[in-house]
């Protein structure tokens, strides 16, 4: 036993780890930074800024209208596409579209999260299938997923099928690649500790590999859903079919063909809010919390 | 008496690629279960090398090595995992070699105690200092179950007052727990002040080239007379043999 001569004595020892102890915890105190709370001004600062830049917008456009720089059919006033959105959302049209693209949306996005998730994993840790596979994803990702519409149309129809995959084609290659950069810049310390804690395989992927990548798949899945939204525009404006149920893509393009500039306008505002929406309350959240959890912002 | 050795190495010898430099050269070492051993060398030595291929992150290129417990591995850095907190740092490292699941999270609690942590448990690695982040690492190295503990110079990015803190702390959990210990240091004082023995190793290619038995009691201080005078004698045999690379 190492502690040879000490046990019989058991009073110094207990002596000698109240000292430790106390030092500890003097020390702890002393090295432990209470991070101030950001404060209110800045909070409240932070929330009105974009508000007042979409108002600085709507004010030149209407000071545009009021010029008459344009002809109304052209260049209608913001009160103009906010009636024609009313119309829409009474004739019953604006939300169900809304909500169906939305989700459409979501679904082929999840579809596209499975897919892409043991794509990235595969091809982040073996280098023989990345070398393989690598320039073919980044083809795919440099590509406007919209060349895929016409391709769909001629193997699926008018169908979901279709919208699917172009929203697939838009999304998969993004995610993949993020993940895999986000693989790349896992620091091979957090590898080794991994494996002197005993995670090998799965329980590696599971428990290091992944939460280690996580920064760079999350913004992989950002720029998935955007893709994936603007994706589902494109093929909602090109594949139109009443079957495929109403849409946003679909009631921008009733404004085309109508010549309603303020539905076009309307149609486009609404698929802005709807990806600015989801940023806001879904990915924003995450972003900030995980820079939190791991240190890597410091209160402003 | 002779007790059964923890470690023993024969033999060993590492190079990194066939035509490559020799890291380590024929390395022989026995510890024993139990023991406190420092590894003292200059750059080039093969220390980490060493821990790594007895941690099983590396193999040895020839030579055996027999081991009869398991180990594990402490950074220099912590390596707790910045998504985790300190507490769910210990319980992955519990689940990972088997412990019951439901007896995790209070096992997490007592290892946390042990490192005089018992608040620690909800903080995450970045809100601690780094003498805090060590002994969470040492608290998740004990949590594995382990009989021999491998420490590749832990302390060495600390200050010096916390240091000299968590050598107390950690000669404390030694004998507390009877671990074997090796640990690899390039301070020489640090490994008079913790080690039973100190072993002192070549550099380019690593080779032991002599070791020191160190007899003084517990509580020992880093800034003692004896202390002092064994590493004054360990860093004149080192820089002796540094300057043989000086031509």
């Amino acid at each position: 036993m190492p502690a040879n001569s000490k046990q019989n004595s058991a009073h110094p020892l207990e002596a000698r780890k109240e000292a430790i102890v106390s030092l500890s915890a003097g020390l702890d105190a002393l090295e432990t930074n209470v991070a101030p709370a950001r404060s209110r001004r800045k909070r409240i600062l932070k929330s009105v800024a974009p508000l007042a830049a979409i108002a600085f917008v709507l004010l030149v456009w209407q000071v545009a209208v009021s010029l008459k720089l344009a002809p109304v059919w052209v260049l209608p006033s913001p009160s103009m596409v906010w009636a024609s959105l009313l119309d829409q959302a009474n004739q019953g049209i604006l939300f169900p579209s809304a909500f169906n693209s939305l989700r459409k949306g979501v679904q082929g996005f999840a579809i596209s999260l499975l897919i892409a998730t043991p794509i990235g994993i595969a091809l982040g840790l073996n280098s023989a299938l990345r070398a393989i596979a690598r320039p073919l994803l980044t083809g795919l990702q440099q590509l406007p997923s919209v060349a895929w519409v016409p391709a769909a149309i001629i193997w699926f129809g008018l169908s979901d099928a279709t919208i699917f995959a172009v929203v697939l084609l838009g999304a998969v290659p993004s995610i993949a690649n993020g993940l895999i950069s986000g693989i790349d810049q896992i620091p091979p310390l957090y590898l080794r500790a991994g494996k002197v804690l005993g995670a090998r395989g799965f329980s590696s992927i599971r428990h290091i590999v992944i939460p280690a990548a996580w920064p760079g798949y999350l913004a992989g899945l950002e720029q998935g859903w955007a893709f994936a939204w603007r994706s589902l525009m494109a093929a909602e404006l090109i594949a139109i079919n009443p079957a495929l149920g109403p849409g946003l893509g679909q009631m921008l393009d009733t404004g085309r063909q109508l010549g309603d500039m303020s539905l076009v306008l309307g149609s486009i505002i609404v698929i802005m809010i709807v990806g600015v929406l989801i940023e806001r309350l879904v990915f924003s959240p995450i972003r900030q919390r995980t820079l939190r959890n791991r240190g890597l912002v410091i209160a402003k | 008496m002779t007790q059964a050795p923890a470690v023993s190495i024969k033999h060993l010898s590492k190079r990194y690629s066939s035509n490559g430099p020799i890291v380590i050269d024929d390395l022989n070492l026995e510890v024993r279960a139990g023991e406190f051993v420092s590894l003292v060398g200059a750059s080039g030595c093969g220390k980490s090398t060493l821990l790594n291929i007895l941690s099983g992150l590396d193999s040895a290129t020839t030579g055996t090595i027999e081991m009869a417990e398991q180990s594990t591995l402490m950074f220099q850095e912590s390596a707790l995992l910045p998504w985790l907190t300190a507490g769910k740092n210990i319980e992955l490292a519990l689940k990972l070699s088997g412990y019951p699941k439901a007896q995790r999270k209070a096992r997490a609690q007592e290892l946390l105690e042990l490192v005089h942590l018992p608040h620690a448990y909800n903080q995450r690695p970045h809100e601690l200092s780094g003498g805090m982040r060590q002994r969470v690492a040492i608290a998740r190295a004990l949590s594995q179950g382990r009989k021999v503990l491998l420490m590749d110079e832990p302390f060495a990015a600390l200050d010096a007052i916390t240091r000299d803190l968590l050598h107390d702390e950690l000669v404390r959990i030694w004998e507390e727990t009877g671990l074997t210990v090796i640990f690899v240091t390039h301070n020489v004082r640090e490994a008079v002040r913790l080690g039973q023995r100190v072993i002192l190793m070549s550099s380019k290619p690593g080779r032991i080239i002599q070791e020191w038995d160190v007899d003084f009691n517990e509580p020992r201080r880093i800034d003692e007379a004896n202390v002092a005078e064994l590493a004054h004698e360990i860093t004149d045999r080192l820089r002796n043999e540094i300057r043989r690379h000086a031509s």
